[in-house]
């Protein structure tokens, strides 16, 4: 189940960043922070391959004791992190790229909005049922 | 106590609460206990309600009287209206909504009322409870409007600062419908509904004709007619139009609601809550949509883009999270662009918000662009609504009422499957072409290259050798030689992969060596160089497939026998440039040297042999070469260096690269490995193919030893093996020729073997380099998945 959900910039400044209310929301939104440098290795070491040929499902960023951290990157450099619970090991890596493919889908139809400005947070209701289904059915 | 003034309506209503509340049928009291939870019903705070309550008179009788209850019910209504609890407000504040109770058992109350006021003032429900500005007293049908009228104006010039703002503004614009609904009475039906918004539809006009700001500007202005709000509103730019309205927006929605009617409110409130009715669009606001949208976009089927209606909609002045979320709600196929009923859609819940409807999760399903243009399927829910609208007021609340929870409970489902389901197309579309797209790239892995051609059969070779040896009976060089020829050629300029894909589909033979190039083992590929060539001698078309890795097996010799035997039939028969051109054929060695050293020689004859023995039938005449062959141990490098010079002149296109290095690894290999020179000389004149072919094995393991070690090694050590070979075969050539007297057969024979180990050599040559760039790959993966790996042991 995703415990935290977060899509990131490319300035790498958050554009969305939500978590399963918990006691201490602060220290997901520091391992997103962190995974932020490994997702910037990830793509670097992949630059010299074109763009194209480069996979936008990062897979496991990095694995704590807890938790799992997943990444996903859109060819416009914006991030999508997602941190998993380690307890369910049913999570396969299908299941966690159909829901960054689901929050990829949900974030164009976000850009689509002529209303949003790029650049701003993330304030769709649809975004937020969206991840919200996500933080609770993988559950 | 003032006297009570009810209006019939209210008489009726008051009368069935009050019946309600008379739970001991005393006539006379009604029961403190549902009084206060009628009171809780009302969604007053409670201090309001203790205010009622002792305003009306019933704490201080200790009971709630009719007249108490009626009084109480009557500051209800005040108080719902949002003027201030005045015990003169009773009578002074005419035209008031029946008061509302929310609670579930009053809705039949509520129904009740509805149906009262609507049965009393038809339309006038607004008007009666809304009292239109001085002088408008035409609207009013009901009773109640004459006093109300005045009440009303005199109430709203009363309460020009009245902390509750909305009173003041929310009258002006119900006569403004009403007015509209006498004169369209049609339109005025079907507005009911939408009393909320349509209210609205005057500030349009008001808009236009006054101040955008000036809310006081409602009171005092005199709503033009109808036709002018309505055709102010396709002229007024919706900017203006909902700057008034926006500050209506902004009231409590209750008093608006209450404002316009109990009834109406009673069934906006219901409507809202349903999704079906105070969305649906009627027809005159969807002919005015229509217009705002040629205004954008003139063809009617064509889109709104999205920067233009985002222009449009923040005219409305609604917050952009607000627009936001309707042009999620509105843009159906998420386009980014509005299609007219999309349009509508939007501009309907723009209105809506800006009446202070709250916006719906989902798109309503009157507003869906499929359901818009399919009416029938919304029939269900719309002519139920219809009903309500075309049908007698009085009618369409109770109709509502009990068909609206069904149709609640249904349509939103429906809404929410359907939307649901064409999101799920839409998105399972676009997310397969999403991602399904890379991982279709991702599949495209040279392994699946490389396996595709197909490792073909393992037939028996017997019978293969038994064909082949047919063949050569037959002589039938013209096949093998051609499939020899071109697979060489192919092994030249390709992959053994592609050449074996090739050949896959061909004979046989190729099926083997197809199979054995499959193997990128360079083990399998000396046993294919084996198999190959024992097929060849079984097939005749066993030059197709890329010539196989040679494998140190004993069965070399055996197929490097009929190899031999096959080469020089084969090459004989047809020569390809490339074929003979590669490498110098090293005549074979007489058959000494067959035994011997199979897996040494492997190695070096595959380039050597091939370029000697191709030019050995050539240089046959001139061969001083050759003549240095007894010196072989020692001279064997020198002379495969001059053999190779030789035959760099006369083959420049033939490995060039391997003479290059051939001269040097020949002088490694005639310092260190003469023993292997040795027995490449031995075996070489015999079996130009056999030793090509046992050549061909031992190269690859010996390279495999190095591989580890060093890449460049094993190379130069094929090659040097290779030259030593090449010494050995031309040693072994210089033999053929003398024998003058039988020369021409020699020659002939010669020149067949030669021509055969060219083959061969050639092949070998194109799987060596085939392997070398194998290695090369996979060294240069190696080292991208170092660098990638990198990163990682900073962490």
């Amino acid at each position: 189940m995703a415990v935290c959900v977060a899509v990131i910039a490319k300035e790498n400044y958050p554009l969305y960043i939500r978590s399963v209310p918990t006691e201490n929301e602060l220290k997901f939104h520091y391992m997103v922070h962190t995974s932020l440098d490994v997702v910037d290795e990830k793509i670097s070491a992949m630059g010299k391959a074109l763009v194209d040929q480069r996979e936008l499902y990062l897979g496991l960023l990095y694995p704590t004791e807890d938790y799992k951290v997943y990444g996903y990157v859109t060819n416009s450099k914006v991030k999508f992190v997602m941190v998993v619970d380690s307890s369910n090991t049913a999570l396969r890596d299908n299941e966690i790229r159909s829901m960054f493919r689901k929050l990829h889908n949900s974030y164009t139809d976000v850009m689509c909005n002529p209303f949003y400005n790029p650049g701003d947070r993330i304030q769709s209701r649809a975004f937020d049922s969206m991840v919200t289904s996500m933080m609770i059915q993988v559950c | 106590m003032e006297g009570l003034t009810l209006s019939d309506a209210e008489q009726k209503y008051y009368s069935d609460l009050f019946s309600y509340c008379d739970i001991e049928s005393t006539k006379k009291v009604a029961a403190n206990g549902r009084v206060l939870e009628l009171f809780r019903a009302a969604q007053l705070p409670s201090d309001v309600v203790l205010q009622i309550m002792e305003l009306c008179g019933a704490t201080r009788l200790g009971y709630f009287g009719r007249s108490q209850f009626y009084i109480a019910l009557k500051l209800v209504a005040v108080a719902q209206s949002g003027f201030p609890l005045r015990v003169e407000s009773i009578n002074t504040v005419k035209d008031l909504p029946l008061p509302r109770f929310v609670a579930s058992k009053n809705e039949q109350e509520s129904r009740h009322a509805a149906s009262y006021s609507s049965d009393s003032e038809n339309q006038g429900s607004y008007s009666g409870v809304i009292p239109p500005p001085p002088g408008r007293g035409q609207v009013k049908k009901g009773s109640v409007s004459h006093d109300t009228v005045q009440s009303r104006t005199s109430t709203d010039q009363q309460e020009p600062a009245s902390p509750v703002v909305s009173p003041q503004q929310s009258p002006p614009t119900s006569p403004h419908t009403w007015r509209k609904h006498n004169r369209h009475p049609s339109g005025g039906n079907g507005e009911r509904p939408l009393a909320g918004p349509g209210p609205f539809w005057s500030p349009f006009g008001d808009a236009q004709s006054g101040s955008a700001a000036g809310d006081a500007m409602w009171s005092g202005h005199s709503p033009p007619p109808p036709q002018e709000n309505w055709v102010s509103f396709a002229d007024t730019p919706p900017t203006s139009t909902l700057l008034t309205m926006h500050p209506a927006s902004v009231q409590d929605q209750t008093t608006v609601r209450t404002v316009a009617s109990a009834t109406t409110a009673n069934e906006i409130r219901r409507q809202s809550s349903s999704y079906d009715d105070p969305w649906k669009i009627t027809d005159e606001q969807r002919q005015y949509y229509v217009n705002q949208f040629k205004t954008i976009q003139p063809d009617l089927n064509g889109f709104i883009p999205g920067s233009a209606a985002k222009e449009f909609f923040t005219k409305s002045k609604l917050p952009i999270l607000e627009l936001s979320h309707i042009w999620e709600l509105s843009d159906f196929d998420k386009d980014g662009a509005l299609t007219l009923d999309e349009f509508c859609a939007a501009f309907h819940l723009v209105v809506a918000r800006k009446n202070g409807y709250d916006l719906p999760e989902k798109l309503p399903e009157s507003l869906m662009p499929k359901l818009i243009d399919l009416e029938d399927s919304a029939d269900v829910g719309d002519q139920t609504g219809e009903v309500g609208y075309s049908g007698s007021p009085a009618e369409a609340p109770p109709s509502k009422s009990p068909s609206m929870p069904s149709l609640n409970q249904t349509w939103p489902e429906m809404n929410q499957s359907s939307e649901q389901w064409e999101t799920f197309s839409e998105r399972s579309s676009s997310s397969q072409t999403l991602t399904q797209f890379d991982s279709n790239i991702a599949p495209a892995d040279p392994d699946t290259a490389i396996v595709h051609p197909v490792p073909i059969r393992m037939t028996p070779s017997k019978i293969h050798m038994q064909e082949m040896e047919l063949k050569r009976t037959g002589s039938d060089h013209t096949n093998p030689t051609s499939p020899l020829l071109v697979k060489t050629s192919d092994l030249s300029e390709e992959n053994k992969i592609n050449s074996s894909v090739k050949f896959a589909s061909g004979n046989t033979v190729d099926g083997y060596s197809s199979s054995d190039s499959f193997t990128s083992d360079p083990e399998q590929i000396g046993n294919n160089v084996t198999r190959q060539r024992s097929h060849s001698g079984t097939s005749p078309d066993n030059t197709a497939p890329p010539p196989p890795p040679p494998r140190p097996q004993p069965s070399h010799s055996r197929s490097s026998s009929l190899d031999m035997n096959r080469t020089f039939t084969v090459t004989t028969g047809q020569q390809q440039a490339g074929v003979v051109a590669h490498p110098p054929a090293v005549p074979p060695r007489p058959q000494p040297s067959q035994a011997p050293g199979p897996t040494v020689h492997r190695p070096v004859d595959a380039d050597g042999m091939i370029t000697h023995t191709s030019t050995s039938p050539q240089q046959i005449p001139e061969q001083p070469n050759f003549a240095d062959f007894s010196q072989f141990e020692v001279f064997a490098a020198s002379n495969v260096n001059e053999e190779q010079d030789d035959e760099a002149e006369k083959h420049p296109e033939v490995l060039p690269v391997e003479k290059a290095s051939d001269p040097a690894s020949s002088l490694r290999v005639a310092k260190t490995d003469s023993k292997i020179e040795e027995k490449t000389a031995a075996s070489a004149p015999a079996n130009v193919g056999k030793g090509t072919t046992p050549l061909a094995p031992p190269p690859k393991p010996v390279r495999r030893r190095l591989k580890s070690e060093d890449e460049l090694r094993p190379e130069v050590d094929e090659h040097t093996q290779k030259t030593g070979v090449l010494a050995g075969v031309l040693a072994s050539q210089p033999s053929i020729p003398r024998s003058v007297g039988k020369d021409k057969k020699a020659i002939q024979a010669s020149i067949r073997r030669n021509k055969e180990t060219n083959t061969v050599l050639a092949r070998l040559n194109s799987e060596l380099q085939q392997q070398l760039k194998d290695v090369l790959e996979e060294r240069i993966s190696l080292e991208v998945q170092l660098e990638q790996l990198r990163p990682f042991s900073h962490l």
